[in-house]
This record gives C-alpha cells, structure tokens and sequence, in this order.
C-alpha cells in the first residue's frame, strides 16, 4: 500500500519542517517527504490542502478503564477514540482492576489492544504490587511482557524506604519509572488547589507545598537511584523551579503537563461543576503562566491529555464526592491549539510536545516523520469548528471540562503503521 | 454556572436561596424587611400566615441539626405548608442510594420545596441544578461553603440593635476555615455596606486567601475585636483536636476565648453573637453568653422570621413562574 499525503502544511518539529510539503508512505513506513521517492506510485492520494500534517500523538498514560472499569470505558472505545483525537501511541496506566502488576494482564491488555487493529498502545505496568505501596511488583516479568515503564500513578508510596527499593531495582532493569509527584499527608483531603478560590468555596484544598514536598523527595532518592524518571502532571511554578534546578544539576529528569491546567485554572471552580475536578488541581493563574513559559522554553518536555473517562455517576454528586479526571481525548487537538501564540508558543512547540517530545520520555521510534520512521500520521483541519456537546464526543466520557464550548481544530484522518485508522465524516 | 444565575430569576427575584454571594443589597434588605413583618406573627393567639397553604416543604437534612431544622420546620408550618422532616444520615443514602437519587424519589412525590443540610461544600448549587424548575431549593448549611439564612438572620439581629451597617466594625472570631456561616456573614456584611470586617482565630483555623474577600485577618483576640460593635463567636468543632489544628480546647480557651474582661476592647455597647450550640468554656464565657450583651437567644427567635421571610419568596417566584 502506497499513500501520497499532498499539499498539506507538514509539522513535523523534530526534523525542524514547517511547509508545505507531499508525504510518501510506503510498506507501513515513511518514504519521504518533498519531492517523490524515485519510483514511487501511489495507490491513494489524500488531499491535505488547508490541512495540517504532523506526526501522529503520543500519549504519556491515559485511564482507558479496561479491565475491571468497563462500565467507565473500555479499551475499544477510547482507542478509538483516540485514534479521532489525532493519536497513533497511547499508553495505559496500570490502576486497573486487577492491577497491571503481573505479566499475564499485561499480556492480555495488548492483545485486546492488537485486535483493535487501530491506535498502538503501550502498557505502563504496576511500581508495587497492587500500586499498595510495600512490595516491589516483578518489573521484569513485566518488561517481558511489554510494558514500556513502571508507575505507582496517584498512589503515592509512602514508605520512602520501599520508594527508594523500588526505583534503584527499575534502575538496575532499565525501567523508566513514572512518577506523580504528591506529599499524601498534606494532599489527603483536598479536592482543589488551596488558595484564594478554596477560601471563597470552603472546599478543602491541597497546598501548592504538597506537590513540591513530593517533588524534592521524588529528586532525591531519582538522582541517588540512578533511575531514568519522568515526573507526570507538573501543576505548580515552585515544581517548575524544582525540575529546572536538578536539571541544571545534570539529573536527567523529564516532566509533562497535563492540558488542562494549561488552558484553566482555580477560578473555573467557581460554581463547583464536578468536570473541573482534576488531579492534579487546577491552580492559580500564576502557576499557569508559569507551565506555559516552562513548555516553551522546553523546561517541560511534554503535554499529557491525562485522559480519565468517567461513567455519569462518577461526576453526578456534590463536589467532593465526584471522582476526579477529565475525558480529554476528544476536545486536546481544539485545545491545543487555542494555546498557540506566533510569539511564545508557535505550533511547532506545541506539536512537538505532543509528538516528538512524549515519544523520547517513552524511548520510541515515533514521533517524527523522517524516512524509514513508522508512518504514524494525525492530518487536521486547524480551522472546523464544533460544538463540544456530549453527542460529538468519541469517548464514552462525557465528563469534559469544555462542554457546550465551541472547538476549533479537528482530526481529519488519522493513520498508523501505514494505514487509515481514522477518517473524520466532515 | 454562577450562584447569581442559579439562584435569580430572570426578574432578579430569588428563585433558590443558596449563598449570599452575589445578590444585591436590595435584595438582602428586602430580606430583612419581610423577615420584619413576620415576627409579630409568634405573638399572635392563632401563630398563622397562609402564604404557603397547600404547599409541600421537605426538610433534607443530611447532617444532625436541631435547631436550623426546627426553625426551618416551625416557619414553614407558620405559612401554613406541609412539612416532612427527612434525616437522611440515618436512612436512604445509608442504604447506598446516591444523592441524585434520593432527590427524585422526593420530587415524585410532587413537593415543592426543598430545605436541605448536606455535609459537602457546594452540595446546594448540585442539588439545584437537579430538581425540577418548579421546585425551590434554601441552603440550609452545605459543608464549608454556605448558610445562607444563618447570616440573615444575624444580619437582622444586627440591625435591630445597630441599623447603620455602614458605620460598623465587626469581627467574626473563631474557626472561620470549617465554618459555612462565617463565609456567608462576610458576603452579607460585605453587600450591605459594613467598612470594617475582621476574622481573627488561630493561623490554622483562618482559611489562606481569605483577605480576598475584603476582610481584614487577626491572630490576636483583643486586637480583633478593638472597638469592634459586633463581635460574633463561631463554634469550635471537638474534632479539631485532633487534626493537629489545636494543641486542646484550654489553649483555645486561654487564647480566643471571650470572656468579660476581653470584651472590654470592644466598644462599650458592643453586642455578642454566637450562631449555636454554645461550647461553654471554650469559645465563650458563660458570663459573656448569659450577660447583657449577649444576643443569643434573640437570634434564635429571629431565626424563624427571616426563615418565613426567604420561604415566601423563594415561593413566591415559584408560583408566579408556573402561571
């Protein structure tokens, strides 16, 4: 099968192009980019005139709910799913039930996920058995079995000591470890960033002090472990100074942030809609330029979508009691590019954080369009607009922070390993 | 959606009653006005006005309460409406029926307003956005964040004694971070005029940011209630004690606790409030809460007007929008 991709804007950051551009995919693998490869006749051509050609996303760890939380969402719904929000690389966390702490739910996640035929997905297996925080899981078992990191996601270890095994045993197999930066005592009650806002609602808030506490611990025993880390989630300016310290300091630490608390921030509470109730919590406007200037100036390797699917009655209760999470997959490409400033954060950045940028924290070959790369490719129209109204919505979660706005951008076909996995009826 | 949206009509006139934040100093007058011209209806042989005949009024009380839920009740039995009393900590939702739930098995039974206590903040702007348009919803205390007719009815306690809130000093002593009815006293105070607002407790029990909602923070009794005219006391929950926001109830005592001789700082015809259950010894002397200056009781009186005077209103809108 041979694709010719013709007169699209082609971003593609990595390899540092912003212009009109052909794209040649031959045997499931770019075959160049410009003029055509010498002999190359294509079977199809697409039309990307007015569109934007990129690498397809990567994803750093979604909830896609399956197993145990099919009633949420499943596996097949939210790839697919992803595959229309732009995404060829998807990696799944282990907070399932069971737990992806043992090497034959991973394996039994993958082939559900190759069966599909669509988006890839990547499984990011159990830290501590049960993500309980005491016993180290069989990392190797599950890097066998194909998990491509290690993880507690938001169950924080407590025992520091345990911590501190686990992380020099992934350094000694290699593992990348994810880390989601939280001190659990001061965050314990807390629903929402501890400010202003918090005062105003008197819903329990979780200091700026609980993530840097976190953090610093999570630094200290990454650096004397040797691990290679990436920290999820960045939500606040004094995380931002503590990355771009240690980095300084030579620790080769990575770090992502999730969309939503580039695009919002505590004062979206006000009025308690459940869908603003995100982990980490939006916080204060300050912390948000913050992250902004860190992405752009790449102290921030990453954008997450932090995707977290929720059945209805997970967000149908009083603030508190709703779980927290956003559906993401649907609205991140609009999102996105609502960021965009010609200045600070051309599309190029952003797209680089979403493409090139998760897939080196991952260590794939993904991400860019050089030749012979895997022909992983997002096409979209930058300017559909569309109404992020639940009906429109791919993903069973329907829980978006951006409901009933108007979306501009759209995934207009979406291909992996060669092939169309996606194809936008607009 | 905004407290104003939810809880106005598009006339401006209450449609719910769920937080003081937002609504006019009109609005609140009018308030306090109606809440007039129901106390003398407690004096009468025959304790009835027939404003709500034929109504249904439901009291959801998802936490304990006493005396918000009597109040509640007697005013709404003094307009003459029906009233149920649900205690919901002891029944449905300890069944595992969810919240959204419970609201529509009462909603079939075609009542028409809802009293309701729920122990989270926010839980009042929820259940609005879930009953149908012809029901009315009154807060009566959601978590932290609202208790909306206990800051009216201190509004009018004030103002009976002290009508000019625009010359007021007035300070709210206590534990404001847990405490739903210090944030609706500051947006009340606020809206109708008051200059000078103060919170003053320990550094744990004042909520960071708090400064934003146009008060002035103090970690010293007798600087905070310098001169002050109003001095209300907030209750100090026991189970502070144990969340390391207090060493004990005696060191909050020795601190914070008003007694006849800290009143002194006070101006010389201040007044004392206390929203209830008194702890005795901890917040307040007792020579303080049975002394002259002491307007406790007063308020609990005052509580049934202003009670009647928002459930006529808030039903009141409601009968209009259904012709």
């Amino acid at each position: 099968m041979k694709l010719r991709i013709k007169r699209g804007r082609l971003v593609d950051p990595f390899n540092n192009i912003d212009e009109v551009r052909d794209v040649y995919i031959a045997d499931r693998v770019i075959a160049g980019t410009g003029r055509s490869p010498s002999g190359f006749t294509a079977d199809e051509e697409i039309n990307a005139q007015g569109l934007v050609v990129c690498p397809g996303f990567v994803d750093l760890g979604a909830r896609l709910r399956e197993p145990g939380y099919e009633y949420k969402a499943t596996l097949a719904s939210e790839l697919r799913a992803a595959a229309a929000g732009g995404f060829t690389s998807v990696c799944c966390t282990p907070d399932t039930d069971p737990v992806i702490d043992n090497d034959a739910v991973v394996e039994s996640v993958l082939r559900r996920a190759r069966s599909l035929r669509t988006v890839r997905l990547y499984c990011i297996g159990a830290l501590t058995r049960n993500l309980d925080g005491q016993v180290l899981s069989e990392m190797g078992a599950l890097r066998d079995a194909g998990c491509i990191a290690v993880s507690n996601v938001d169950s924080a270890v407590m025992d520091t000591h345990v911590l501190r095994q686990a992380l020099t045993y992934a350094a000694g197999l290699e593992m990348t470890v994810f880390m989601h930066s939280e001190d659990p005592w001061l965050a314990r009650q807390g629903v929402m960033h501890e400010g202003e806002i918090s005062a105003r609602l008197g819903l329990p808030g979780i200091p700026v002090a609980a993530e840097a506490i976190g953090l610093s611990r999570d630094l200290a025993l990454i650096a004397e472990s040797g691990v290679h880390a990436h920290i999820r989630g960045i939500s606040s300016a004094p995380a931002v100074r503590l990355l771009r310290d240690a980095r300084r300091q030579g620790l080769p630490v990575s770090s992502d942030v999730a969309l939503a608390n580039l695009c919002l921030s505590e004062e979206n509470l006000i009025g308690y809609d459940p869908n603003y109730h995100l982990r980490p919590p939006l916080r204060a406007k300050a912390d948000r330029r913050a992250l902004t200037n860190a992405l752009a100036n790449s102290a921030i390797d990453a954008i997450c979508a932090d995707h977290q699917p929720h059945d209805k009655d997970a967000k149908s209760a009083p603030f508190s009691a709703t779980e927290s999470g956003a559906s993401m997959f649907d609205t991140l490409l609009p999102k996105l590019l609502s960021l965009q400033s010609p200045s600070k954060l051309p599309l190029g950045q952003l797209i680089r954080a979403m493409t090139i940028g998760p897939a080196q924290i991952l260590g794939l070959n993904a991400g860019h369009l050089s030749r012979n790369a895997p022909a992983d490719v997002c096409i979209f129209d930058p300017d559909h607009e569309w109404l992020a109204h639940p009906d429109n919505f791919v993903s069973v979660g329907k829980n978006s922070p951006f409901l009933n706005e108007m979306m501009r951008g759209k995934a207009v076909i979406t291909i992996v390993d060669g092939r169309v996995v996606y194809r936008a009826d607009i | 959606m905004s407290s104003v949206d939810l809880q106005l009509n598009d006339d401006g006139q209450l449609k719910h009653f769920l937080s003081i934040e937002g609504l006019s100093k009109a609005l609140l007058q009018e308030i306090l006005d109606n809440a007039e011209r129901f106390t003398t209806v407690g004096d009468r042989a025959i304790k009835k006005v027939p404003l709500l005949r034929g109504k249904t009024v439901v009291n959801l009380f998802f936490e304990p309460s006493t005396r918000t839920r009597s109040t509640f009740e007697l005013a709404a039995k003094r307009l003459s409406a029906d009233v149920m009393n649900i205690n919901v900590a002891e029944s449905a939702t300890r069944k595992g029926e969810s919240l959204a739930d419970t609201l529509r098995t009462l909603e079939a039974m075609a009542c028409d307003m809802f009293v309701v206590r729920h122990q989270n903040s926010g839980a009042s702007f929820f259940i609005a956005q879930q009953v149908a348009p012809h029901i009315g919803v009154v807060n009566a205390g959601d978590g932290r964040h609202s208790h909306p007719t206990q800051a009216m009815l201190d509004m009018f306690s004030i103002r009976r004694h002290k009508p000019d809130f625009e010359a007021l000093k007035v300070a709210i002593v206590g534990d404001v971070t847990h405490s739903r009815v210090a944030r609706s006293e500051i947006q009340a105070l606020r809206a109708l005029g008051v200059p000078d607002i103060r919170v003053v407790g320990p550094k744990t029990l004042i909520p960071a940011g708090i400064e934003s909602m146009g008060v002035s923070v103090f970690h010293k009794l007798e600087a905070g209630i310098a001169d002050a005219d109003v001095v209300i006391m907030l209750r100090l929950q026991e189970e502070r004690m144990q969340s390391a926001l207090l060493p004990s109830g005696n060191e909050y005592f020795k601190e914070f606790g008003l007694t006849e001789r800290r009143l002194r700082h006070a101006a010389k015809d201040a007044i004392v409030m206390h929203p209830g259950p008194i702890n005795r010894g901890v917040e307040i002397e007792s020579a303080v809460a049975d002394g002259p200056q002491s307007v406790i009781l007063e308020q609990v009186t005052n509580g049934i007007a202003i009670r009647m005077a928002v459930m006529s209103m808030v039903m009141g809108t409601q009968v209009a929008a259904n012709r």
